[in-house]
């Protein structure tokens, strides 16, 4: 009996296979326009696998979770991340979730979520935040970082994605290096994040979805925290494996 | 000041329940019914019930009148004041349309500020709030405005508010509080009675009864066939359902966007801990009194809202509240850019949380555009009780 989680994000599309407890596979698809369609795709690309209806559960969660209509439930993507990221890390700690178009922090004790925060309908300190900025630069995420890493600091004060987009613009027309202003977009984002969860402080910190392989991204953030982040490639998946493990339940 | 007796311009574009509805308080007025438009539970309504005056609740609370609203008020503002003024500006509320005065009280600063605007548009009385219940003449300071307010609705209609009448007006509200205090108390069996939004539409719909008698008519039919029902076995809220108690502003507007959430998510409200609830209803008036209009404005005065400072008796209410509804957890909404609920809410949450259960703080207004975000974050706090 497989368990099959899927998360449709704003942006990124993720499944994961559990097996007997073991993650056995995961896919990763761009959202697209329709979530209907993407989930349609995953069923297709498991069914390639011998992973159909006939043995397998499925639960969905992420904002298109009701879009999947062949999942036996749906979850949101809160407890979806706390469960996945307790499989992943073991440990006690807080998680932090930087999305598409939110951004939750998820306190976890003994597997057990004890609270989390998550941001109101502003996108400051998300993904959607980045995905403006990068492209206003003309680069892409990991570029981004790279460039990060050799600027001098430069201050974007503005909370909203809008005016901060403005503000980069007059940076950019003010002739300030890339660099400098990849640190202070990236720079924006910790900010952002560590003011979200100072009211979900852990001792340490695990981070998932698009930007837990962004080594750099993980440096800043624990040196804002003051606490170290820890983050593995299979983080990205946190959401879907959370989903897969409550398939059985 | 123009007063209202026939129907607005715009009458013809309105759809046909809310035709019917100017059409019924035209009818009112017509046949000499006196109307006044009310905004706040510090409003003592006894004054303009022994006036022979209806009072009808005009606290905004849909999305609709807000661009109107907006073209005068600032956009950072309280959507139930934005809300509350585009219904005057734009002429799309009967009650507002047709009342004779509004009523309103220095509550928050934003309000304050509202009624010298809505006083461009209609009649506005404002009654002066101390800012606080515990310095020792505030009681004082609040009975000496009660007896101008009353004195300013003798004037206003031509007529006498005698003793007799207030005595009677008090046992009559009196009557409506304890019918409202049992209403709320169907919600303390596990599973509860009615389910929590059914109750919150209920109490709005009561607002909008000129008819006190028949009001309160309506909330006792509604408990007895609640309680016979249940009596009866039917439970129409499911046993597994997570308690929520829901505090902070007023939530008559939010309770699709905010209660119908929680109710279509697992969760049951046992407790309306807004300013229409239990805290405000358990107050009762000494019908005995000598005094019956010091002791009427002495319970006004203890009404517990984040405009006073300090607020305490809030706090030790839902805590009280939490025990009595046997509480899973507590949701606290806060309407965008109400500063006092907001900066009390740390006080509220500190309280929620050293009582071991799960608090969660929402911030929002009356447009749509965050649903998605609201019933992610509502569903997941569920999830976790």
């Amino acid at each position: 009996m497989y368990q099959v989680g899927i998360d449709i994000g704003s942006s990124a599309a993720k499944a994961a296979v559990l097996n007997e407890g073991k993650l056995v596979k995961t896919l990763l698809l761009d959202t697209g326009f329709s979530g209907r369609n993407t989930a349609d795709r995953i069923y297709g690309m498991l069914e390639q696998e011998g992973i159909t209806k006939e043995n397998a559960a499925y639960v969905a969660t992420g904002y298109g979770r009701i879009s999947v209509p062949y999942a036996d439930r749906t979850v949101t993507e809160i407890t979806c991340h706390g469960k996945g990221s307790w499989f992943l890390f073991q440990e006690n700690g807080t998680v932090i979730d930087v999305g598409g178009q939110d951004t939750k922090g998820i306190m976890l004790k003994n597997g057990r979520i004890m609270k989390f925060v998550m941001n109101d309908k502003c996108s400051a300190g998300t993904g959607k935040f980045l995905e403006v900025m990068t492209n206003r630069l003309g680069l892409t995420l990991e570029e981004l970082s790279g460039l990060a890493s050799l600027g001098n600091p430069v201050v974007i004060s503005s909370m909203c994605t809008v005016f901060a987009e403005s503000e980069v613009i007059s940076l950019i027309g003010k002739g300030t290096p890339r660099e400098d202003i990849a640190f202070g977009i990236v720079e924006s984002v910790v900010e952002k994040v560590v003011q979200l969860i100072s009211q979900v402080q852990g001792d340490q910190y695990f981070l998932t979805g698009g930007l837990c392989e962004d080594e750099y991204f993980c440096g800043r953030l624990s040196h804002s925290l003051k606490a170290p982040v820890k983050s593995m490639p299979e983080a990205r998946y946190a959401g879907a494996i959370g989903a897969a493990l409550l398939a059985e339940e | 000041m123009e007063e209202h007796t026939g129907l607005p311009k715009t009458f013809e574009e309105f759809v046909e329940a809310r035709k019917q509805g100017f059409l019924t308080v035209k009818e009112f007025k017509e046949n000499g019914g006196k109307l006044a438009g009310c905004l706040c539970s510090y409003t003592p309504h006894e004054i303009l019930d022994a006036a022979g005056v209806a009072t009808v609740g005009l606290c905004g609370t849909s999305n609709e009148t807000i661009p109107d609203a907006e073209k005068v008020l600032p956009k950072n503002l309280c959507p139930l004041i934005k809300s509350t003024y585009g219904f005057a500006y734009s002429d799309k509320c009967p009650y507002t349309y047709f009342s004779d005065i509004i009523i309103g009280e220095t509550t928050c600063d934003g309000k304050k500020k509202m009624y010298e605007l809505l006083a461009e548009l209609k009649d506005v009385h404002i009654l002066q709030l101390p800012q606080g219940q515990d310095r020792p003449y505030a009681k004082d300071i609040w009975y000496e405005e009660i007896c101008l307010f009353r004195e300013a609705m003798e004037k206003k209609f031509g007529v006498e508010i005698t003793e007799e009448n207030l005595r009677k007006a008090v046992k009559k509200r009196n009557r409506l509080r304890k019918a409202l205090c049992s209403m709320y108390q169907l919600q303390e069996t596990c599973p509860p009675a009615l389910k929590g939004t059914e109750m919150m539409l209920a109490l709005q719909q009561g607002t909008f009864t000129f008819d006190l008698e028949k009001q309160i008519a309506n909330i006792e039919n509604k408990v007895e066939q609640a309680r016979k029902a249940y009596a009866a076995g039917e439970r129409p809220v499911s046993a597994s359902a997570k308690r929520i108690l829901l505090t902070g502003c007023p939530s008559g507007g939010v309770i699709q966007k905010v209660g119908m959430v929680i109710e279509n998510n697992g969760g049951v409200i046992v407790c309306l801990d807004d300013c229409s609830g239990e805290r405000t209803n358990k107050l009762l008036i000494d019908e005995n009194a000598d005094d019956i209009l010091r002791a009427s404005a002495d319970r006004y005065l203890s009404i517990h809202c984040s405009v006073m400072t300090p607020n305490d008796g809030r706090i030790d209410n839902t805590k009280e509240m939490v025990e009595k509804y046997k509480v899973d957890g507590v949701i606290e909404v806060v309407l965008q850019a109400c500063h006092t609920f907001n900066v009390e809410a740390t006080q509220m949450r500190r309280m929620v949380e050293d009582a071991g259960i799960p608090y969660m703080k929402l911030e929002t207004d009356y447009a749509t555009s965050d649903s998605g975000q609201l019933e992610t974050r509502i569903a997941a706090f569920i999830e976790t009780l």
